[in-house]
């Protein structure tokens, strides 16, 4: 799940930093250009692990509705969509819930997939989009619409919890 | 994020172990350094290692050690597993087999009932549980007082 990623780049130090140790004035750069950031094809930036090698330095760098949402506290455009649920599954308009319709030989159980549990899935996709800012378009200068576009995430994951194993934990654990 | 350029995009794997020392060892550095740690441009920093130091703690590995870790990949050498399977088990220690199953790929036909037992038997000898487990723990341990210990 995390993984080290060689990067180049070049590194801009404004002047009034240059008495501090060089290293440390590019740390701190690198840091806050990338962490908590999404790098297109590779995935959340966490922060800086090492500087291995310094060159010269020169003066001058959905149906959203229907997908159910899951958070790893440090991430969470997570979507788990309806047909990667336990099967068969069915939305509970009462409760605003998803249920797991689980079948034994006594017959059907109903599992509730209540907001706020833990969950075990896997990671099926990840699909990263462009994020960076366009120049204006022409073609919206003629309509006034007071919408703003939805913001895309810039990396999302696309989870599964259709195997044995998956779903909410308390379904699994034995109590 | 014009003019970076990465090298190799999947340059190592990473166990949550090294990544939580790594976050740490970070954690550290900047209350000794003290200053800037407030600044705007540190924030980002700031949260990503927070959220991220939160979710790892919870997991087994918050009570790994560098020993503790090597023992478990030389344990592993039997078993005949990949590098990422070995890498879900040790940030994972499943205790079913139904989690093997979900951490091993085709493990049905690569491995029988007694080997799936035996690496549940490795994984949960050598590695200790996490902080979510201990709980299930000493609420079990209050029932299985009486229990003699098999080993």
């Amino acid at each position: 799940m995390f993984v080290l990623v060689e990067m180049v780049d070049t590194v801009r130090i404004p002047p009034w930093q240059f008495e501090r140790k060089l290293n440390d004035s590019i740390a701190e750069e690198l840091n806050k250009k990338l962490a908590n950031k999404v790098v297109y094809n590779v995935g959340l930036c966490i922060c800086l692990f090492d500087i291995t090698k310094l060159e010269d330095a020169y003066v001058f760098p959905g149906d959203g509705a229907s997908h159910t949402k899951v958070s790893l506290g440090f991430f969470d455009d997570i979507l788990i969509p309806p047909e990667s649920l336990q099967q068969p599954a069915k939305f509970d308009e009462a409760e605003q819930v998803w249920v797991w319709e689980y079948e034994t030989e006594e017959g059907a159980h109903d599992l509730y997939m209540d907001i706020g549990e833990e969950v075990r899935f896997r990671v099926v996709d990840e699909s990263f989009v462009d994020t960076s800012p366009t120049g204006p378009s022409s073609a919206e200068a003629t309509s006034s619409s007071e919408e703003l576009p939805k913001k895309a995430a810039p990396y999302t994951l696309m989870g599964s919890i259709s195997e044995p194993g998956l779903g909410l934990l308390s379904w699994w654990t034995s109590s | 994020m014009t003019g970076n350029l990465w090298k190799d995009a999947n340059a190592a794997l990473l166990s949550n172990y090294e990544v939580f020392q790594l976050l740490t060892d970070l954690k550290e550095q900047r209350k000794e350094s003290g200053k800037n740690k407030h600044s705007s441009g540190q924030q980002n920093l700031n949260t990503i290692t927070y959220e991220t130091l939160k979710y790892i703690s919870k997991t087994p590995c918050r009570h790994q050690s560098p020993e503790i870790v090597r023992e478990f990949l030389t344990a592993m050498k039997s078993h005949k597993l990949t590098k990422a399977e070995k890498l879900q088990l040790l940030n994972h220690r499943p205790v079913t087999a139904v989690e093997i199953q979900l951490m091993v790929e085709e493990s049905e036909e690569r491995l029988t009932e007694e080997q799936i037992e035996a690496l549940l038997h490795t994984v949960t000898s050598i590695l200790p549980p996490g902080p979510e487990a201990e709980q299930q723990q000493s609420a079990s341990d209050d029932v299985a007082m009486d229990e003699e210990d098999p080993a």
